[in-house]
């Protein structure tokens, strides 16, 4: 074993140095939160009774607990660990990523063949991926605690949610780990883990939504996700609920491995399939050519908004009805327009999140551009006669379209499962294809930004990320942490109407759409002069 | 129109690396001109120049008559290219590359297509992300070759082809020599430059450095001669071009400017000679001489 393991350590000090901006920013940025939460909640309701409102009110409210998870009682750290209940989410996924960028993304571009040709053991590129992201999420779980401790909540609760984002990254690490030895390409490597992570956040969301409606949690039981909240961080720590999570850990872990060592480098388990000995005739413009490299993208996106909007659309009612057994609450909602306003804020809530994750298809979409060009396949476009408009024109079209469609679907998913439980299916489609659609014009501003910086700065491209984390976290953390209202104003999506339930104002929706527009065209004319390609 | 391309006193700066330093390069319609310097020496820039998809600082370019940044799609209907290094899109297979590279320049011959595929022992199905070098390479040279252009610029083709396929490219480069196209092809194979090329042109750091036939390069460099006498070798030495007199008994090694390879030759016979063995100055001797002290 310890043959097959030569030179690990040597490729976790590659990777630490490749990923020496990249992992102690997500390490820290996640870790800081939880103790934000905390401290913002002290500060918001400082008595027990005003926290007791607050989860009768708004935190044991089933659309809340199916986004966030379940409410275990109404200390300070109860509510900070219930409303970090994403980061749960963003560790996984970022941990599942991290491993296959480290090993079937090194494979499919050849690095590895590079180094497996010196003193590497056969199991050191996976051991050394492993290792590094538990180490991160070790770390990231410590922080986050210490973090918890540091304002002034018990140390027992803290180390326990600190050990539930352990878990959650160790377990999708493992996974990915899997994934990856599984397909030859990373991209279906991403899409297997990404699918069982989906999988995973569905099951979890479906059960807690049900849980605080009255019924069974059972659902939750099948999710790592569901596992992980389990443990009550504040509430009678249930310390034991961790093992299932670490055994899956080692489990994939333990199932990736023989598989690693069988398999020839490069290989997978999963054949590749062979394609047409002969184009079809449509294959014969830059268009598409675009269409044909972004549709997995498009279908992807479109079925996770379905999937999203569905389930969203599914637990609104039950919000509203949950409201509506409290007699007090009830009445102050019946003056405030009835239970259906508490359904519409909570979907208009829904719609935000459900826009700001579509920009990220934008970016993706539009920076589709940059890795055309940096993996050398828009040179031989560029030779033949494809203007550079008209290149760039194929990946704008769907960069620009694709969001519209996947926000489309995601919207009528919504207002169908929302309109099946209350009856209104006619009625509600259409409202909440409007509150989805609504979203197009800061998803657009996003994608704008992205092209603008491909023509003109194109080696700060991936910029357009850090951007779009700008909108999330302004969304998230700006009303928290009481920023004036010119930076929440940077943030596109705060000038979107509020639908439904809200009022339609036009002129904001044409701005973005000018500034978007602007965005982009700054973008064709800088990529028309300069030189392809900047690496 | 006598000449494809003409480029003359071409500068490029890639921030304060200068690529292209006055570079000048002529190739003549019909011919098959070699492209020669050492890595780094500027000639995927300047071929890159030539397609219009990096902006030259300075210097003027002509290709096919056209201005290749301001007229490249005009242009990029009348060639083909084949970078060095073949990048493929992972989930296309080969022949969906090969007919949308085709089509995206005006269309190709799909006789030829599957002449070449022959050729090239190509498995047109595979997925992008499963050739290898060489078939990935062979992909872009199936696609430009099976194109009915005027120019084909070719960066270093036959990287990773083994010396089987290296013939078949040879072939088809002569063939498309034989149907009146012109060639442009980098390379740091000798021998094909050798097989191939009409006249040459040296580039080392980012200027050319000697163009012209191979013969005529040739002309330039010495001979060297191992010659064994009947008697001393007398004034030898001071014959004007003999340079570099190893002396040996009988025997003596020399080399001599090839233009005054004749007057040396009387010298020699005039005293005897037993046994003679000429050699001409190597494609190699020529490039390293050029090829030395690019790194800098």
């Amino acid at each position: 074993m310890s043959a097959a393991l030569a030179g690990t350590g040597g490729l976790v000090r590659l990777a630490l140095r490749r990923d020496r901006i990249l992992l102690p920013l997500w390490v820290l940025l996640i870790a800081v939160l939880p103790m934000t939460y905390a401290s913002t909640f002290a500060g918001l309701y400082p008595s027990q009774a005003e926290r007791a409102g607050y989860v009768a009110g708004t935190a044991g409210n089933p659309s809340i607990v199916a986004l966030l998870g379940p409410i275990y009682g109404d200390s300070v750290g109860a509510l900070a660990v219930q409303r970090s209940g994403m980061l749960l989410l963003i560790v996984a996924l970022i941990s599942l990523l991290t491993v296959i960028r480290h090993t079937r993304t090194e494979e499919e571009a050849g690095r590895r063949e590079l180094l497996g040709a010196t003193a590497l053991g056969r199991h050191a590129g996976l051991t050394a991926a492993l290792l590094l992201t538990y180490a991160a999420d070790l770390l990231l779980g410590l922080l986050a605690a210490a973090g918890l401790v540091t304002v002034d909540l018990p140390v027992a609760g803290a180390l326990a949610f600190g050990a539930a984002l352990t878990v959650a990254g160790w377990v999708f690490a493992s996974i990915g780990g899997l994934a990856a030895q599984l397909t030859t390409g990373a991209g279906s490597a991403r899409g297997i883990g990404l699918a069982v992570l989906g999988l995973a956040f569905v099951l979890r969301l479906a059960g807690d939504a049900a849980e605080a409606g009255g019924g069974s949690g059972w659902l939750s039981w099948l999710s790592p996700l569901g596992w992980v909240e389990r443990v009550r961080a504040f509430a009678d720590e249930r310390w034991w609920v961790l093992l299932p999570g670490l055994a899956l850990t080692a489990l994939a872990a333990a199932v990736a491995y023989p598989i690693s060592a069988r398999r020839d480098l490069g290989a997978g388990i999963l054949p590749p399939r062979s394609g047409p000995a002969v184009a079809a005739p449509w294959l014969a413009s830059p268009l598409a050519l675009a269409w044909r490299l972004h549709r997995g993208l498009l279908l992807g996106w479109a079925v996770g908004a379905t999937a999203l909007g569905a389930i969203l659309g599914s637990v609104a009612d039950a919000a509203g009805r949950a409201v509506g057994d409290n007699p007090q609450l009830a009445e102050i909602m019946a003056r405030l327009g009835g239970t259906a306003a508490l359904s519409d804020a909570y979907l208009a809530g829904v719609m935000t999140i459900v826009g700001l994750a579509i920009a990220g298809y934008g970016v993706q979409a539009a920076l589709r551009t940059r890795v055309e060009e940096t993996a050398g396949r828009a040179e031989p476009v560029l030779a033949g006669a494809v203007g550079r408009t008209r290149w760039l024109a194929g990946h704008l079209l769907l960069a620009v379209a694709g969001p519209v469609v996947a926000l489309a679907v995601g919207g009528v998913a919504t207002g169908l499962t929302y309109g099946l439980a209350t009856g209104d299916v006619s009625g509600q489609v259409p409202r909440l294809l409007g509150a989805a659609l609504v979203q197009v014009p800061a998803v657009w501003v996003l994608t704008g930004l992205a092209v603008l910086l491909f023509g003109a700065l194109p080696r700060a491209a991936g910029a357009s990320w850090a951007a779009l984390a700008g909108c999330f976290l302004l969304g998230q953390l700006g009303a928290v942490l009481e920023l004036g209202q010119w930076a929440l104003d940077l943030s596109p999506f705060t000038h979107i109407p509020r639908l439904p339930g809200g009022e339609v104002t036009v002129l904001p929706l044409l701005m973005l759409t000018v500034v978007a527009g602007v965005f982009a065209g700054a973008g064709v004319v800088a990529f028309r002069r300069r030189d392809v390609p900047v690496t | 129109m006598d000449t494809s391309i003409a480029v003359s006193g071409l500068v490029k700066n890639f921030g304060r690396v200068r690529a292209l330093d006055g570079l000048d390069l002529t190739v003549r319609t019909g011919e098959v001109h070699g492209f020669l310097g050492p890595n780094g020496a500027g000639k995927s820039t300047a071929i890159r120049v030539l397609l219009g998809l990096l902006r030259a600082d300075a210097g003027a370019a002509r290709l096919l008559g056209g201005d290749p940044w301001r007229d490249a799609v005009a242009l990029h209907r009348r060639l083909a290219y084949v970078p060095g290094d073949v990048t493929l899109w992972p989930n296309l297979s080969g022949g969906e590359v090969i007919d949308l590279l085709g089509r995206l320049r005006g269309g190709l011959d799909p006789a030829r297509r599957a002449e070449l595929l022959d050729a090239f022992e190509l498995d047109p199905r595979k997925k992008g992300r499963a050739y290898s070098k060489g078939n990935r390479q062979k992909v872009g040279l199936v696609a430009a070759l099976a194109s009915d252009v005027e120019l084909l610029i070719l960066d270093e083709p036959t990287s990773g082809l083994d010396p089987l396929m290296e013939e078949v490219f040879q072939h088809w480069v002569r063939q498309a020599k034989r149907e009146g196209r012109t060639v442009l092809l980098s390379s740091h194979i000798l021998a094909e430059v050798e097989a191939l090329c009409d006249r040459v042109t040296i580039i080392r750091n980012g200027q050319a450095v000697e163009s012209g036939t191979l013969a005529d390069l040739r002309h330039l460099q010495r001979t060297s001669v191992d010659v064994e006498l009947a008697g001393p070798p007398g004034g030898l030495a001071d014959l004007p071009g003999v340079h570099d007199v190893r002396v040996e008994g009988n025997r003596i090694r020399f080399d001599v400017d090839t233009p005054a390879l004749d007057a040396a030759l009387r010298h020699l016979t005039g005293i005897g000679v037993r046994s003679l063995t000429c050699q001409p100055p190597t494609l190699e001797q020529l490039f390293l001489r050029h090829y030395e002290g690019a790194g800098r």
